[in-house]
């Protein structure tokens, strides 16, 4: 018996999946929200007339496309168990550098530069502090969220710079063509771009590895604090683009530039159903919960809700959308 | 019934007539999952003052069982008598009710409480106004303590207490509720072997109290040493009972693998080749220092010591976990410099941790994913994942060590404990290493996933591999090591091989009373 093997005797093959993809999809959490999307949708199309007009559509994106691309970067870092809350804050700082370079007399090329390389730098600043000393990046971030505001007051207090390249308002302002907006296309790349890097590269493999479980993705050679860095720096080049295309539309900067935004793109992202315990979550829906925000505002403003009523709004949304899932589990077991 | 003595008492106690009620006893419980059927017509019967052990496989579904019984899990059929009459634990509190209770491996306490609180979390004596009344608390918590042997002060902070100790808090707390059925799920686990000792001192004073005891365990010296009854599980039935006095080990293998394993260690000539990694002088701070020794391609190199003798540390480290303040390496004779377990996995060293849990397994991500996590820049193209291979690879591994799973998409949180270790056993070897360190590769493991786990070993050797195993069973590291390195307080005690090797040398050296000797 000496070339007795026991566990050779029953080799059998292991399926892949119990369910196809198509099927899983179909009971996901973005199903659910585009359901929600189109529900949406309809009910704004029967309660206002003008709602269906392209122009007042393509108008509406404008609510939500900037935040929507620091939301896509937001999203890897949450699920990979950190946060930004400085992104707003990064904004103003980066609209500032602009409008200070402005109107210094350089060009619109030279201020988009300006501009990302200053989301990269905070970004930068964030990341060294959370993977280089170990802190948690919620305290590290509320923290450069008062210093990078901070700064943009003390260089503008309460003036405001203005007088910005002609050629610079076609990024908040230009279409692309017809209706689509170029920040619309903006938006719509870098939703293709981060969808890829999250779900089709080893790079968003280890994104999730790590927000599961740190140590074992460690264990598996995974280099975890660089791959923090690389989201820290990520988000802020984003909140860098973000900064461009609406100091663009805007056509003026104030410190108070995209005061409260950081808590908007959260939102986001946690409608998208990313856990914000880390871990789980997905691009495709956080690109629908964008829409269902920017939605839910636009349908809203063209019923005359005031703004305080908005955030109501929105805030009973995500509770609902939150719990939501939890109470389908209970039902069905 | 030939015999009336118990094995291990000495003759001092009786069994009870095989007449007597059972206090508990469950009628074909069934319990299916999606794609696996977990319990599948069992039965089970626990007598008042006998200890029943519970032996199975990973997998066989001992703890679908014990979920079911403490109220987590409902059975979709069977029914659950306790004291012969139907009865429904549909609910932790239901389980609690009826007076029966669970100590866990990895017993769930609280630190920051004293030891009468977490005795008595939940239901907590009560005085004036539903107040918690604490004096009555801790004078009840230390007349428990006291019943049972242990001297433990009940206002003493839990974080003070070792595992022994706090084991007899969960002990005493399944007391506090005057259980008469107490499930224990690998007591033995954590515990050293004087401990394990006052463990069945325990179990014997529970026996006297005419409570039931339900015992699950992997090692057979245990169960013959403290079980009156047994009951045998394999992939979801029940497959045997009986009482202990009139089985043998044997029997009880062959029941739980379903055929004869006469042989527990592979058979192996060791085709021992070029020198792999040479370590030199490797130190660390305060976990070991002077550590040198080379191993060869195709050779099993043990790790023997106490427990805190510096093993797993200086495997950590070896992997890049942890840098060494000192010493060199070199693989192919050439000198490297591993500062992560990147450069370790990019150099072909490997480690497969012992804290599989915290360090080896992501629950949550499906089993593929979690195969597939170190391979990922091989089997990758440009960075982009290539899912077709993902499959294949880990199907390939999972397949040769016989893992048993509904799917590969599964969460691998959802596996049992012994295909967990499979599946991080087929993680690391599917990065196709040079070395492999294994920190007790079947610590908690069944016997089944034993054997398939040292097949797979000396496979490895057998193909060129080295391997480090680290381990604390003296017959593991007999029966598969081709030479033993013994670690003593951080540094290298002895390296052993061919007649040098017993069980004598490998404790002596183990404990330093190697030197007087000699």
């Amino acid at each position: 018996m000496t070339g007795m093997n026991p566990t050779r005797a029953a080799v059998r093959t292991i399926p892949d999946r119990l369910e196809s993809p198509a099927r899983r999809a179909l009971k996901s959490w973005e199903t659910l929200l585009l359901a929600v999307a189109l529900a949406i949708f309809i009910a704004n199309s029967l309660a206002s007339p003008y709602f269906l007009d392209p122009w007042n559509l393509s108008d509406a994106t404008f609510n939500f496309t900037e935040k929507a691309m620091i939301a896509f970067a937001m999203a890897l870092l949450i699920i990979a168990g950190e946060i930004d809350l400085s992104v707003a804050s990064t904004i103003a700082l980066a609209s500032t550098a602009m409008g200070a370079a402005a109107q210094l007399g350089v060009g619109t090329p030279g201020l988009v530069a300006i501009g990302l390389a200053v989301g990269l730098a905070c970004g930068a600043f964030n990341g060294a502090l959370v993977t280089g000393l170990g802190l948690p990046s919620i305290v590290v971030t509320i923290g450069t969220m008062s210093l990078y505001r901070g700064i943009s007051y003390i260089v503008l207090g309460d003036q405001a710079y203005r007088g910005y390249p002609a050629d610079f308002a076609w990024f908040g302002q230009g279409y692309a063509f017809w209706v689509i907006s170029a920040e619309f296309v903006l938006f719509a790349l870098f939703a293709l771009l981060f969808g890829i890097l999250l779900h089709a590269t080893n790079f968003g493999r280890a994104v999730y590895a790590i927000g599961n479980n740190a140590t074992a993705a460690a264990f598996s050679g995974i280099r975890v604090g660089r791959v923090k860095f690389i989201l820290f720096l990520l988000t802020g080049l984003m909140s860098g683009v973000a900064a461009v295309c609406l100091t663009s539309r805007l056509g003026s900067t104030r410190p108070s530039i995209a005061m409260g935004w950081e808590l908007e793109v959260v939102t986001m992202v946690v409608l998208g159903g990313v856990s914000i315990l880390g871990g789980a979550g997905s691009i495709p829906g956080v690109v629908i919960a964008a829409f269902v925000m920017g939605l839910v505002t636009f349908g809203l403003g063209l019923l005359n809700v005031p703004g305080i009523v908005m955030s109501i709004v929105i805030g009973a949304l995500l509770i609902a959308v939150i719990a939501l899932p939890r109470l389908w589990r209970k039902w069905r077991g | 019934m030939t015999s009336d003595i118990l094995p291990g008492t000495a003759g001092t106690v009786t069994v009870p007539l095989p007449e007597a009620l059972p206090i508990l006893a469950l009628r074909g419980v069934t319990k299916t999952f999606p794609g696996v059927r977990a319990l599948s017509d069992v039965a089970l019967e626990l007598y008042p003052g006998q200890v029943t052990a519970l032996i199975g496989e990973n997998g066989a579904g001992k703890s679908t069982l014990v979920k079911i019984l403490t109220g987590i899990y409902q059975p979709d059929g069977g029914e659950i008598l306790v004291d012969g009459a139907p009865a429904r634990l549909d609910s932790p509190q239901a389980a609690a009710a009826a007076r029966i209770t669970a100590i866990h491996q990895e017993t769930v306490l609280f630190d920051d409480l004293t030891v009468a609180e977490n005795i008595f979390l939940g239901h907590a004596p009560r005085g004036r106004f539903g107040l918690i009344d604490r004096a009555e608390m801790r004078r009840r918590a230390g007349q428990i303590l006291h019943e049972l042997g242990a001297r433990i002060d009940p206002g003493q902070p839990l974080r003070q207490l070792g595992i022994a100790a706090r084991h007899l808090v969960a002990i005493a707390r399944a007391l506090s509720i005057e259980a008469r059925v107490v499930i224990m799920d690998e007591p033995t686990a954590a515990l050293s072997h004087k401990e394990i000792e006052e463990l069945y001192t325990l179990i014997e004073r529970l026996k006297a109290q005419g409570k039931a005891i339900l015992f699950i365990s992997h090692k057979f010296d245990e169960i013959f040493r403290i079980a009156d009854r047994y009951t045998v599980f394999r992939d979801g039935q029940m497959v045997g009972a009986g009482l202990i006095a009139e089985a043998s080990e044997a029997d009880l293998v062959r029941q739980m693998v379903g055929r004869d394993v006469s042989q527990v260690f592979p058979s192996r000539t060791p085709r021992i080749g070029a020198p792999v990694l040479q370590v030199e002088g490797y130190a660390h701070p305060t976990e070991f220092a002077d550590i040198s020794f080379t191993l060869r391609a195709g050779e099993i190199l043990g790790f023997y010591g106490l427990v805190g003798a510096g093993r797993s540390e200086f495997c950590q480290a070896l992997f890049g976990m942890t840098r060494p303040s000192a010493g060199s390496l070199r693989i192919d004779g050439q000198p490297v410099a591993i500062r992560s377990p990147a450069d370790a996995v990019a150099h072909g060293i490997v480690y497969v941790p012992e804290d599989r849990g915290r360090q080896g397994a992501i629950g949550a991500m499906p089993i593929f994913q979690n195969v597939t996590l170190p391979s990922l820049a091989r089997i990758s193209r440009n960075g982009f994942l290539r899912l077709a291979e993902e499959f294949r690879l880990a199907r390939d591994y999972c397949e040769r060590l016989d893992l048993r799973a509904a799917s590969l998409d599964t969460p691998l949180g959802t596996l049992s404990g012994g295909n967990q270790q499979k599946v991080v056993i087929a993680k690391w070897l599917a990065t196709r290493p040079r070395v492999i360190i294994l920190d007790e590769p079947t610590k908690g493991i069944d016997i089944g996933s034993k054997a398939a786990v040292h097949e797979f070993m000396a496979e490895l050797a057998a193909q060129g591999l080295a391997v480090i195993m680290v381990s604390s069973e003296i017959p593991e590291i007999l029966g598969m090591s081709d030479r033993v390195i013994v670690m003593r307080e951080g540094r290298i005690a002895a390296e052993l091989s061919g007649g040098d090797l017993t069980p004598e040398t490998l404790v002596r050296h183990a404990a330093g009373i190697g030197e007087t000797w000699e």
